[in-house]
């Protein structure tokens, strides 16, 4: 069973193995550079504290390679279900092949475990592989990206790590449930990709977020928390300074934020999350806070306005649970795809024919 | 003698509609089955449920003695070529062999070999660029090599054109006379069983309508020519398989197991061809008319 499932595979697993081939070698060769480049200008931008413009040019470098591996990371598994997963078993209803080979003496129940176990462990390895070498790539780059592209952040979490190894066991085995319940191929793959992408995005969206409860806390306004202030002009009136947010913490670089808002003195919120909040009670013609000749100076501003109490408070769930949140959301994969495993086992002996 | 197939109540249901119901028959070993039918009448259920693809819906079904397709060892006890001789169209004759050998614990490389060389099949070739018959003959040396005590053939020979079909069912009888197995085989036509059965299920409708020893049936049916009489009026031990009445004159086909001696009719026998027919021209009083004389 083992010669046939793998005569019958060797060829898209081959080509897989090639573009891995490629890709960790392309990786391996311009990783070190890579890394020393990213050293190097650490080592130069702690001198005369210019560190915030060498991560922006850094990543600006290379941000088109970041998000290629990222995207051959996220992509793969869902490569795995569509390719791999539906049509294990509707290629074989479509040709009546499955007639041929169940009639051999080897139960479907056997058939099925060895063309799950070699096929999906294959997507597996494959995926986990993948992501790994792209984590180890990337790291330079994860540590000076913007917090948009941080570890952290949706997009990029699941291209890293481990996650992608329980993402590819999820999907090939969600295709094979979706081909044997489906019974054609074009049809399933169609529908596995649906359901894989639904699932992808519900996970960081309604998910991820609670995995570990996030924490809370309340901010002093610095440069690492605030994009930017503006001052509305009603007519020749001043308005009042507007102070708009970053996704980010103060002393959490690289958290995951999920929400951040402006409190006032009081403790009410005045602005929710990612709109600008009015400090009405900061002089925009006079003082600290205003635009004399230039500018208003950033730092001296905000030393005004956390005096007077405006605060963000921000929901998080910091970096340091990048690894936490890895195993726990490749345990929930894992536990999918052994809950969708089962269902096939008792679907190939009651239902098909 | 034992049975190679013995079903009780035998049933099967897609959604609301029944496949094949109320089939009981009991087949001895030795035999080669034939089972007929018109297209829809349930054949390749009755074959799924007996090598173990289907599961019944009502009854019991036992294949040699054992329940169909549960084990690795009935499995091997059984071979099933399906419709259409399907084959992995992307692995060569040499491949599908190889599977044959890796999956079947009884295995005769040695019988499969000599087809496929016998057959003139070029092991390198692969199996979708065979012609319908090489195909054929390709999935019944998978087969027959598992070395089974029952093979069941579905429509083996439907598609195939008539030298090819001749060829097909030549290979199968001599692998019967050499190896001692039974052998069930479904056909729509008549034409293909006659030559080879000596075994009969007839099946319409979902229904069975006969099943017995060909010699047997040959034996016992007989086409009744004579004036018009009505149906009552013939001796109870002669069971009326078909009539038809003109303004002056009577045809029946019936069966019995006592001698005729009625000086009225002219008696002859049916071959298995008409037999058939006859079965199927016995249509129960209100159900829809089966499109049977197409067969003919």
């Amino acid at each position: 069973m083992i010669w046939l499932t793998w005569r019958q595979f060797r060829g898209s697993a081959a080509a897989v193995a090639a573009l891995l081939v490629v890709l960790t070698a392309v990786l391996a060769l311009s990783g070190p550079g890579l890394a020393s480049r990213y050293s190097a200008g650490i080592t130069a931008c702690v001198q005369d504290d210019t560190c915030g413009q060498f991560f922006d040019r850094f990543f600006g470098q290379y941000d088109t390679p970041f998000m290629a591996v990222s995207l051959i990371v996220l992509l793969l598994p869902a490569l795995a279900g569509i390719f791999w997963g539906a049509p294990l078993i509707t290629r074989e209803m479509e040709a009546d092949t499955h007639l041929l080979v169940w009639n051999q003496s080897i139960t479907r129940s056997r058939w099925l475990a060895v063309k799950l176990g070699l096929t999906g462990l294959t997507a597996m390895a494959a995926a986990g592989l993948c992501g790994l070498v792209v984590t180890w790539w990337s790291a330079p780059l994860d540590r000076s990206a913007p917090e948009d592209l941080a570890l952290m952040a949706p997009l990029v979490f699941g291209a890293r790590g481990i996650a992608p190894m329980g993402y590819a066991a999820f999907a090939f085995v969600l295709g094979v449930t979706v081909g044997m319940t489906v019974r054609r191929t074009l049809p399933a793959m169609a529908l596995t990709l649906a359901v894989f992408a639904t699932i992808q995005l519900a996970m960081p969206l309604l998910i991820r977020p609670h995995l570990i409860p996030p924490v809370t806390g309340a901010f002093e306004l610095s440069e690492a928390n605030v994009d930017g202030f503006s001052i509305n002009r009603d007519g020749d009136k001043a308005g009042p300074m507007e102070i708009h947010l970053r996704s980010a913490v103060p002393g959490h670089a690289g958290a995951w934020v999920l929400s951040s808002r402006m409190i006032d003195p009081s403790g009410r919120t005045i602005a929710e999350n990612g709109l600008p909040g009015a400090v009405k009670e900061v002089s925009t013609t006079s003082g600290p806070c205003a635009p004399t000749g230039g500018p208003p100076g950033l730092d001296t501003c905000l030393v005004e306005i956390n005096r007077l109490g405006y605060r963000q408070q921000a929901t998080y769930q910091p970096l340091d649970r990048f690894w936490p949140f890895q195993w726990i959301e490749t345990g929930i994969y894992a536990l999918l795809t052994l809950g969708l495993t089962g269902f096939a086992f008792r679907w190939i002996r009651r239902r098909l024919s | 003698m034992t049975s190679v197939l013995q079903a009780q109540g035998l049933g099967k249901r897609y959604g609301r509609r029944w496949a094949l119901r109320e089939c009981t028959i009991d087949i001895p070993a030795g035999h080669v089955v034939g089972l007929v039918g018109p297209n829809g009448a349930g054949k390749t259920t009755l074959l799924k449920l007996a090598s173990g693809q289907l599961e019944p819906t009502a009854g019991d079904i036992t294949v040699l003695g054992g329940r169909p397709g549960g084990t690795p060892a009935q499995l091997a006890r059984v071979g099933f070529v399906a419709q259409d001789t399907p084959v992995y169209a992307r692995l060569t004759v040499a491949e599908h062999l190889r599977l044959g050998a890796r999956l079947n614990p009884r295995w005769d490389d040695g019988v499969a070999r000599e087809r496929i060389a016998q057959l003139g099949l070029d092991p390198t070739q692969r199996a979708g660029r065979l012609s319908g018959g090489q195909r054929a003959q390709l999935a019944l040396t998978l087969g027959l090599a598992k070395r089974p005590e029952l093979l069941i053939l579905d429509e083996p020979v439907a598609s195939l054109d008539p030298l090819a079909r001749r060829e097909f069912l030549q290979g199968l009888m001599e692998a019967v006379v050499e190896h001692e197995f039974s052998v069930v085989l479904s056909s729509h036509l008549v034409s293909d069983l006659e030559r080879i059965c000596d075994y009969l299920i007839v099946l319409v409708d979902s229904r069975v309508l006969v099943a017995g020893d060909v010699d047997r049936l040959l034996a016992t049916h007989y086409r009744l020519t004579g004036p018009r009489r009505d149906p009552d009026r013939l001796p109870t031990d002669q069971h009326i398989v078909s009539a038809r009445h003109t303004d002056r004159q009577s045809t029946y086909v019936i069966r019995t197991d006592a001698p005729i001696h009625d000086p009225a009719w002219t008696v002859s026998r049916l071959n298995l061809e008409d037999l058939v027919l006859a079965h199927m021209d016995k249509r129960p009083a209100g159900s829809r008319p089966a499109p049977l004389e197409v067969q003919r």
